[in-house]
Order: C-alpha cells, then structure tokens, then sequence
C-alpha cells in the first residue's frame, strides 16, 4: 500500500495488543540459551570446517609476497584463500573498503586471507603461519592535522539561511566554542560471524545481519553471482548498531573458503581485529556559533563539522540536528570531509545526532550560563513547530517542551543550583545536567506477507530483523491486533532473504516501518478473509479469532479452512517526510558525582522524557531507551578509539582497553513516553525511539560534570585525567 | 595459540620434575593470564604442566601469627578468607577490585604474582616489544602510553604492572616461598620478587626456569586501618590508572604502596617516615612521565593524601 | 508463541507459499541434550576429557587447545554459552563449574576433567524456565540475548556469592557478612557487559529472585 496521506482511524487505534507493555515472545529462547545465532547453526548443514582470517598489519601499502606454504601443511587445514587465488571479486557500492585486500591494503586488520581447517584451533593456529610480506605504504591519519585539507563532501554538506556571519557579530551575548569528539565502537556483544555452504552455484550464509535485502544485494555485488542466487539467513543478531548494516569479511572469507574447501565454513572475526577490521564511528571537530540577544532569544547559529574516511568514504553528518532543533533566523551548517587511512567510518548508532549533540547541547549549555538563564528555560524559548528553514514546512509532531517540562518535574530539576560546585555529598561534587534529545523519523518500504491457518494461527514472515530491538514482539502484536487474534496466536518469521523484503534494522526506521508493513499484509489478508467469510472487507469486525459483521460472527480457523489463506503487501512511503519535518525528541537528565579528590565520575541518576509517536511496545521501548541512555554514558565518559599516527591503526583493539560501561557504572534509570501518536509518520502512527534515547545524553552527562565542579572538558571522553588538573587541593579532612 | 602437549601434576614435586624434564614447559592454573596470551601467540609454551591438583589451595595460620597462603589458593577464596578479612583488609580489598568476580573464581595467588602486563603494543605482536620480543624496540615510548608507568620505567619498557594483589602484598611484607626442578626451595621478599625492566625488560621476575610458586607467606598482621583504594576509567572491571595500598596506624608511621604507576608494585619504604602531607612526593621521586600519563603524578598524590587523612580521621 | 522447528504443520506449510519451505530451517532452536562429538582425528594429539555436562557425563577426544567453552559450543554443541570476546574481557562466556561461576573462554576443557559444568540449557527451558530466566523475561533483562545467558549464570551465581559471605568491592567492612543492595548487585555482575545496556533492567530481575525491592535507590 501506498502512504501518502496522514493516517486515518484505523484497527491499531483500538490498541488492544498494540502499545501494551508485553514481554518479548523471544524472552523463553533467549534466556535458555536455545535462539540460534549465526555461528552456531549445527543443525542447517553438515560437515562444517573453520575459517580464521589473516589480517593485515599495516595500514596502507601493498602486499608483495604471501606464503602459505606452511600454513597449508598444518594439521587440518583444507584451503587458503586470498587475493591471488580468490578469483575475481567485485566491491559492493555500498562498503568502502574491500572485504578482501590485496594487492593494495586499505587499512589496518583489512583481511589478507583465510585458512580453513578441520577445527577452530588449528584454523586459528595455521592462520598465524601465513607469511605476508607489505610494502608499506604511508597515509593520512590524524584528523586535527588533516582538517585543513579536508573538502566539501557533495552538493548538501552546506546549508545557509539568512545572514549568519552579520547576526552573529552583531549578537550581544554569543558562544563559540570548539568540541571533539573521538573515534567509537559499536563493540556488539556477538562478533560478526557467517556460516556460508554451496549448493552447486546456490550460496547459503548464516549470519549476523541487519539488512538481509542490502546483505544479499552486496554478496551479489561482492562474488559477481546473481542476487537470485543467495540466500540469507540472520533469525537472531547479537547486537548491531550499525556494525551489520553492510556484510563484512567474515561473510565474503566464509563463502571463498567453503568454495576451495568444497564445504560449508563458517567464520567469525575474533574480537581483537574486529574494531580495525571493521567500521567505526568516526572522530569528529565541531564548531559551534551561537548568537542570541539578552532575553535569549537565538538570532545566528552555526555547526560546523570535520570528520575523516577512506578515499570514497562519507561524512558523520553531526551538524544536522542544528538546521532543526532551534529557531533562529540566521543560520548555517557546513561538513567537511578529510581523507583518512583508518578503517572505514560509517553508521553507528544515531549517525549524526549522537556526536552532534554532544556539542550542540553542551554549548546551549555554556551560553545558558552566559545568559544567566536556566538551561531549560532557553531550550523552551527558541523551540520551533516549523522547520526553521522553510518556515512552510511544519513538524508533523513536536513536543520537545512537553518532554523539558515533564522532564525536569520527574527528575526534580528545581532542585538544582545554577552555580557550579555547590553541592558537596561526601567525597563527591554533585551536579545536575540536561539536554535536549533528537533523531530525525525516517521511513522505510517493507513487505511482509501474513497467513492464517485451519487452527487460526497467524504467521508473519518478513526479512525484518530483530537485533534486540524487540521486532519479534512488535510484529506479533500488529497482527494481532489487525487480525483480532492472540498474540499468542501468532507467530512471527524473520531474517531470511526468501521472505518478502523489509525496511531492516537502522536509523530508527525498523518499528515503525516493518510494522507499517505488516499493517500493509494484514489489510490485503483482512480483506480476503472479509470477501471469503461473506462480508463487507470496508467494515468487518476483527475479533476473538473471529470476523463479524452486525451479529453475524465466523471463526478465523473456519474461515481459513484448510488451505489456509494468506496475503502480501509492502508499505511504500510517498512524500509525508518532505512535507512534514518527522523527528523524536526528548529530554535528557542526570545528576552525576566528580570524586573532589581524583576526579572520578559517576552517574548517580537518569532520567528521560520522550515523544516518538505511538509507543508500540512500552516495556520493550524502554529497554531501547535505557540501553541507549548506557551507550550514551559511554561516549561521555569512557569510550575512545585512540589512534596511534605512527602505525596508522586504533591501538586499544579489545574490550579491555576499549571501555564501555558496565553494571557498576550505570545507576537506576527512569524513562517517561509521552502520550502521542504521529499520523503522519504511518498507519501505524508510531516512529522510531531506539536511537532517541542516545541523542543527547552524553551532553546532559557533560553538563551535569559541570554543574558539579565546575570544570567545562569540550573533548570527550571526559575522563578524569582531564578534571584533574582543575580541582581545588586536597585538604586534609 | 600453537600446539602444545598436555600433563597433569599430582604433586608439587611432580610439577618441577616435569619442567624440568620438558623445555618450553609452563605451568598453567588459573590460566586466566596465560591462555588469553596463548590465543595471541604472545606466549608459546610447547608444553603445559597443569598444577591445578597438586594440592597448595589451603590457608594456614603460620606460628609466628602470619598466615601461609597456598599458591594455588583463589583469589575469590583469599579475599573471603575469615583471618584475610579481619587482620589483612588491605588484601581482601585489593583482591575483589580486581578484574571480575568470574575471573577471581579462576585466578590463583601464585598466577597473580605472575600477570604480565597490558601495554596495548605488548599485546600485539605485529608491533616493537621488547619485553615479547627483547631488542625490536617499545612501540609505547612515543605511543598510546596514557595508562603506563611513570616510575621504575626504562628506555626498553615503561608498562605498568597490571597486579592490584601484588600491592597489597607489597605493603605487607609478604615472603613468595618456592620450588626449583631439583627439589630445592627457596623463600623470595616480594620486594625483591619482580624485577625492574631496566635492558632486560623480558625478564620479570626473580623466578629461574621451572621454578614453581608453591605459598605467600604473611608476616603477623599490622595493625592500622587497611585501605586499598584503586582509581580507574569505569567503576569496575578495568586495571587501575592508580591505586593506593595502606596501612594507616591512628598515629605513627603508615605503609604504602602504590599500583598503576610503577613497573612493579611501588613501594618506597623511606619515604614512609615523615609528614604525611609530603609523603605523595617522596614516593613519585624521580617520576618519568609521559605528557599522556603525567595526570597520574597529581592523581597518586592527591589520592594517597586523601586515603591518609581518611584513614587518619 | 515463538517459532520452534514443531510449530509448523503441514496445513501451515500450505499456507505461506514460498515462505513455509524455509520456515522450520528459519526456526530452530537448539536442543540440549546433542551427543558431543570429538575433535577428528589428525596428526596432533588427542586428548580424552570427561564432562559433567548439566548432569550428564559424556566423554570425548579433545584438542588440549580446546577451551572449555569451545568444548561446549563446538562439541557438545551446546551453544547457549557465548564467545563474545574469548579473552575473559566480556563474561558472556560464564558458566558454572563445580559450583563456581568462571569464564569458559579462559580455561581449557582438559584441565576440567571429571567435573560438573551447568550451562544456561542447564538452567531452565522454555516452559520450565529456571526463576532467574522468567525473572529476566519479566523485566525485558536483555535485548538482542547475546550476553543474557552469561548474565543469567552470573546472577544465579552472584545471589549465592552474597549468601555464602564472599566480600566485593562495594562491601562496606570486608570483615562483616555482605548484605544484598544495589551497589553489590552491580559491582559483582560488573565482569558481564551488555553492550545493548539492559543494566537496570537486569538488576530489577535480579532483585526479583532476590525478593528486594525493585529499583532499591529510586
């Protein structure tokens, strides 16, 4: 079905399953270690070998020499594969950096090979044994020193309206500060992993995917063998965020090394060459200009941004959220792209807005200060219900104030001191922060066809995936829903390329896309249940397993009689998102502790309020919120890929030298939905939360450090080596 | 990890035989430390002698009032231990701040002497190390060096010693007892137990080949107020960028130590007699900071400054 | 209801064309009870290692690089327990061996011999669910499932830490009886990560089977 007209009432409305805080249907394989992940799948082919990759360690250069002599004479291997022996490989558009190098190497950990062998051990043990000679190349690796090379990055990358240079100088009370913020990790918790089998020219994977249509479209691209030819499979991802948009090497050296072996192999990157061997968040500068009058009114603003990528690469696009977050009359934004011969940068988590708004809201912050005005109060003074650059272009829903204000009233915000250091609680300084939180609403096609059988079970396949967002749930309670049924009733199929293509797990998108999709199917299967019972498909009655109309009521089960019945349909977004301004928002609060004496951080307190449309699932939400709030913590106060120029590469490549939070660092956190349903956004009226929730909470983290002690650190993370220095001395007590 | 052949000990003796019998041999017990190495090929023994069943796993009161602390005793066991708890706070609390309650489950005493260190070059082998590889060169001077030594480094090494157990240790005094291939054995200061990386950065402790920790043995408790506070990027489960051992008598004398900074535990035993409030900078004497790690110079002292005045109060 | 490899019938096969061939390949899950296999014989030694698997013994020929949890998931095809990291930085890993919660990554299957290792499939499955797993499925104590198993390990382990008097970090006086809190909660599961950050919720699920209070400090 076509969606180019806001959504009228419809069956979700009556939210009878829709919106209730349901446990996952998941929940039971999960908890008991019985859902399959992709390198665990011994049950869908025989005879699997292991593959371990050989990464490269150099950065740039060429390989001029690999001998595999020893390798191939260890115990067990079966083939070695790489550049020279692969064949002819193609590179998907979609991916930057080859998932095979040679001769060339792009980056560091780029894999140069891969052994397979009988068993996991001597696979491992025979890929050390591949002797590769480098001419090594040199390259481009800090980003403070290319910033001045780097260049426009395509026709968008700069916005203007209004004279943003003259209202700014002329502005009586201005900010302009710089902020860093440092290469990330998605770190999921399942490494990349495929098991991949060819069935003459037909190849079969198991993997770890986000994107089963993308994945499938970029093997083709790859291995230059039809789309028609591969099937993906990815029923459970072990976590994503971002990191299984696009295939990577484990896939493209599982499917080459089952070919030389003539038998299935499966792949899984270890951890310690996941972070070079894949993408990253990319570093980035940001400048931020503010200018407002006295009353705090904003007149100018401007976000500039500079990030790095490999040659072909793109932008992390940080300034966006500031052509829309706030009024004002003048404004700019500008991205600026250097070349870097790091991994590849690309998508994690709220791409954009998550780093964006660690600098925007941390200078809304100082210029609140400035002003002399409660941060939140300046926030509600320059909101906007337009897009502020074309004013005739309206938010289709915006309740950012809603979200301050019940916000601040939750979290007990009145209790804070506009003062910094002020509140003293043992060894610790305490403070309050906030922010604004927002994530552009985008929308994706995607089909789902939908059954019913002699016993009413409902089934729904799709290629949507579920990478913990709760998919699986969200589905069930859609069909269940249009179809009157159980949720217990239905049962959901995901992640496998032979069901009809979805919108995949990214930006957002998937719930409230891949629902609207199964919306799309229920309707056509509504309809020929309606037409097949006898009644009128415009105003028949879906419930309790039956179809009615006036009196007369017909069993589902009955109705589907043996053959059972089913429908497919796709949800196709037309222009709504161009002529609303679709986003979320919300408020971000934290009170954190800054040990007086080292320095320390600790979040005491977070909390959030939210507006993302219909909430489809509100326990499962939630979880999407806090987890993002945890990754958010991260960025703040912990997470840093750091560069070593020397050797071109991210030297703390493991999860003890990366930090991300643990249970100790997260405190307890509150999370409050705003009632809302947003028909512009899909007959489902929902959008998306799974990123809101990280787009601005590392800035309420920062300016809570603040409020704390006083200290203002504008690169992050903000670790206690850079507050240190700053704290009045130790007295004895 | 490349291909090794497996034994299984059933007494200490047994264990030293078998090293000596066996080049390349290792012993492996918790192996919390030695198998993520051995996935990496950092270590390559060609032979493991497990020692996990040879006994060594009690905690005995020793006749002087110490206590005697089987090698291959826990460290969950260690900390929990009643006589631990009460008389040497320093350890328990040294103990359960390091790595994870899992781990601690697996790690034994004598492994935890052991540790090798966490310099991210250490751990790569493509990169210069001349502990892993003596004279290709350390990659960490003129490197990602934040969380390294500042103390006790040389021009060959400047990775600090991982071990939060082995400050503790420092501070009280304790005895490594061990046993060498030929039977004989010999008692070591944990003073003199790990060696400064000075040319020889490979060589880290006072260990000769096949030489076995068999015990720790504590001297009978000070008294004081024990406190090991360990400071660090996130609130659990990472190494410390500082941490403070001490034992603080309500007046006199306090023993320190301090973990994160040096190349072996840091314990400067002069430096103890007078004034507290000078006590940060007689033990950083001679710091050599990088402009990454320099923070730790202000972070230990202000630190150990505040755990005195704490303990003092 | 979730797909398993028995909810598809034949009449449901008819019923999504195209899509019903796949669906009991897309759906199945693994099941507890597989015979474990040996390493395949080649040059390198064997050696024959004995495990109390959730409590059957089973005997193979191992590998001696074969870790405890590459034994598990490999041979034993028992693949609940996660390699998420293989270097003990992530806990995803956990079981419990012996009585004792370890990494299985970080130790190897032989130096186990003859021991009694219990796995999450040990724990509970669906429809008898172990209190802790219902208690995670109640909370939402997870999200994409991958470190759940470690995590729910951890925590059976860690509520038996607290009773048996084991101090933590967050122990107040190391020499007194540790009280069930928050801090204690959260310092002892700190070696399990949960990159999707179910942090709160997990203590909630924790507290559950405890019978504390939810949400101690809120």
């Amino acid at each position: 079905m076509q969606f180019n007209e806001p959504a009228t009432a419809n069956p979700i409305d009556r939210q009878r399953v829709v919106g209730k805080p349901l446990s996952r249907i998941d929940g039971p394989l999960k908890t008991t270690g019985r859902a399959p992940y992709a390198y665990e799948r011994h049950d869908v082919v025989a005879n699997q070998a292991y593959g371990a990759i050989v990464p490269a360690t150099v950065a740039t250069g060429r390989i001029t020499r690999i001998d595999t002599a020893e390798a191939e004479a260890a115990p067990g291997v079966l083939a070695v594969v790489h550049h020279s022996n692969a064949g002819k490989l193609g590179k998907a558009k979609a991916i930057t950096a080859r998932l095979l190098a040679g001769p060339e190497v792009e980056h560091y950990h780029q894999a140069v090979a891969v052994v397979v062998a009988e068993t996991f051990e001597q696979a491992r043990a025979a890929a050390a044994l591949v002797r590769v000679e480098y001419a090594r190349g040199t390259g481009a690796f800090d980003l403070e020193k290319e910033k001045g090379k780097a260049v426009k990055p395509g026709r968008s990358a700069d916005t203007a309206v209004g004279d943003f240079e003259g209202a700014f100088a002329s502005a009586p009370v201005k900010i302009d500060a710089t902020y860093t913020t440092p290469d990330q990790a998605h770190s999921a918790m399942e490494p990349m992993a495929t098991i991949a089998a060819w069935d003459g020219d037909m190849l079969n994977v198991w993997t770890s995917n986000q994107m089963i249509d993308w994945a499938r479209r970029d093997i083709a691209e790859t291995l230059l063998i039809p789309k028609e030819k591969i099937r993906v499979q990815s029923p459970y991802i072990g976590g994503g965020f971002g990191s299984k948009l696009w295939i990577r090497a484990d896939l493209v050296l599982a499917a080459l090394g089952a070919k030389a072996a003539g038998r299935p192999v499966k792949v899984a990157l270890p951890r310690p060459v996941m972070v070079n061997n894949t993408t990253h968040r990319p570093a980035t500068i940001q400048r931020i200009r503010i200018g407002a009058d006295r009353a705090g009114k904003i007149g100018a603003i401007a976000h500039e941004v500079w990030s790095g990528d490999l040659p072909g690469g793109g932008p992390e696009t940080a300034a966006n959220q500031t052509r829309l977050l706030y009024a004002g009359a003048n404004r700019m934004t500008a991205h600026r792209l250097a070349t870097l011969h790091l991994p590849e940068g690309n998508a994690m988590r709220a791409p954009g807005e998550a780093v964006g708004l660690l600098a925007l809201e941390v200078a809304m912050d100082e210029l609140a200060e400035k002003l002399g005005m409660d941060p939140i109060e300046l926030r509600i003074l320059n909101d906007t219900q337009v897009d502020p650059e074309k004013p005739e272009r309206p938010f289709s829903k915006r309740q950012l104030v809603e979200c301050l204000r019940i916000g601040a009233e939750r979290f007990g915000w009145n209790a804070r001191k506009a003062k910094p250091g002020q509140v003293r609680d043992g060894r610790w300084l305490v403070g309050y922060g906030m922010a604004s939180a927002f994530r552009d609403n985008l929308a994706m096609d995607s089909g789902a066809r939908v059954g019913i059988d002699a016993k009413g079970k409902v089934t729904v396949a799709t290629d949507m995936t579920d990478i913990g967002t709760g998919t699986y749930t969200i589905v069930a309670q859609t069909a269940a829903e249009m179809m009157g049924v159980d949720v217990d009733d239905v049962i959901v199929l995901l992640g496998d390329s032979s069901f009809p293509v979805s919108a995949g797990s990214g930006g957002q998108w998937g719930a409230n896309s891949s629902t609207a999709g199964v919306y799309a199917a229920c309707l056509k299967l509504r309809e020929a249940v309606a037409r097949k019972a006898g009644f009128d498909p415009a105003t028949a009655e879906f419930a309790d397993g039956f179809v009615g109309q006036g009196n007369k009521r017909v069993r589902l089960s009955e109705v589907a009689g043996r053959e059972g019945l089913s429908a497919e349909d796709t949800i196709k977004f037309g222009d709504l998102t161009k002529r609303y301004a679709q986003a979320t928002f919300g408020g971000h609060f934290a009170e954190v502790g800054v040990d007086a004496v080292t320095g320390e951080v600790r979040i005491r307190r977070m909390s959030g309020a939210f507006a993302a449309g219909r909430i489809l699932n509100p326990k499962s939400a939630r979880s999407q919120v806090i987890g993002a709030m945890v990754m958010g913590a991260g960025a703040a106060l912990m997470e840093e890929l750091v560069v070593d120029p020397r050797f071109g590469y991210f030297v703390n490549h493991d999860l003890a030298e990366y930090h991300v939070p643990v249970h100790a660092d997260i405190p307890v956190q509150d999370v409050f939905f705003l009632d809302e349903t947003d028909d512009k956004s899909s007959p489902m009226k929902a959008k998306g939360v799974g990123e809101l929730g990280i787009c601005g909470v590392g800035a309420a983290v920062a300016n809570a450090i603040y409020n704390a002690c006083g200290v203002r650190v504008r690169e992050y993370p903000i670790t206690l080596d850079k507050i240190i220095g700053k704290l009045p001395p130790v007295t004895a007590a | 990890m490349k291909a090794f052949t497996y034994e299984r000990a059933a007494t200490p003796a047994e264990a030293a035989a078998a090293a000596a019998r066996t080049p390349g041999a290792k012993f492996i017990a918790g192996g919390t430390n030695l198998l993520d190495l051995m996935k990496l090929e950092i270590e390559t023994p060609r032979h493991l002698i497990d020692v996990n069943r040879i006994g060594l796993d009690k905690v005995e009161d020793t006749p002087d009032g110490g206590l005697r602390i089987g090698a291959l005793v826990r460290n969950t066991d260690l900390a929990a231990h009643p006589r631990v708890r009460r008389d040497y706070a320093v350890l328990t609390r040294a103990l359960v701040s390091g790595a994870s309650g899992q781990l601690r489950n697996k790690a034994t005493t004598g492994g935890n002497l052991l540790q090798r260190v966490r310099c991210p070059y250490f751990y790569d082998t493509a990169k210069p190390c001349n502990k892993r590889k003596p004279g290709s060169g350390c990659a960490a001077i003129g490197g990602f060096n934040r969380g390294l030594a500042v103390l006790g480094t040389s021009e060959a090494c400047i990775a600090q010693h991982p071990s939060d157990m082995a400050v503790a240790m420092r501070v009280l005094d304790a005895m490594v007892e061990t046993v060498k291939p030929d039977g004989a054995t010999r008692t070591i200061p944990i003073a003199d137990f790990h060696k400064l990386p000075g040319t020889t950065p490979h060589i880290e402790n006072a260990l000769e080949a096949g030489e076995l920790i068999t015990a720790v043995t504590l001297p009978a408790p000070v008294t004081g107020t024990h406190v090991y506070r360990k400071v660090r990027d996130r609130s659990s489960y990472a190494f410390a960028l500082v941490s403070v051992a001490a034992i603080v008598p309500s007046d006199g004398r306090a023993r320190v130590a301090l973990g994160g900074v040096g190349t072996k535990p840091w314990r400067v035993e002069s430096a103890e007699a007078g004034d507290d409030a000078g006590m940060g900078k007689r033990i950083l004497a001679g710091a050599k900071p990088t402009t990454q790690n320099a923070f730790k110079l202000p972070l230990a002292e202000r630190t150990l400054t505040a755990v005195l005045a704490d303990a003092r109060s | 209801m979730m797909p398993t490899s028995t909810a598809f019938d034949v009449s449901r096969r008819g019923v999504l064309a195209g899509g019903v061939a796949t669906a009991a390949t897309a759906s199945v899950s693994i099941a507890a009870d597989a015979a474990p296999q040996s390493a395949p014989a080649s040059a390198e030694p064997r050696v024959p290692v004995t495990l109390k698997v959730n409590g059957k013994s089973n005997r193979v020929d191992l590998d001696p690089r074969t870790t405890l949890l590459d034994a598990l998931r490999e041979h034993w095809k028992l693949t609940g327990t996660k390699k998420g990291c293989d270097h003990g930085q992530c806990g995803a890993c956990t079981v419990i061996v012996e009585g004792r919660r370890i990494n299985s990554c970080l130790t190897l299957a032989v130096m186990h011999d003859g021991e009694a290792v219990t796995t999450i499939e040990g724990l509970g499955e669906p429809g008898d669910l172990h209190p802790m797993q219902a208690a995670f499925v109640e909370h939402d104590g997870y999200q994409c499932g991958y470190c759940t198993p470690g995590q729910i390990c951890s925590a059976v382990a860690v509520l038996d830490e607290i009773k048996a008097g084991i101090p933590s970090h967050a122990t107040a006086d190391v020499a007194a009886q540790p009280a069930f809190s928050i801090e204690e909660v959260k310092e002892r599961m700190s070696g399990n990560i949960c990159r999707c950050g179910a942090y709160a919720n997990i203590f909630d699920a924790i507290a559950d089977v405890a019978g504390e209070a939810r949400g101690a400090r809120a």
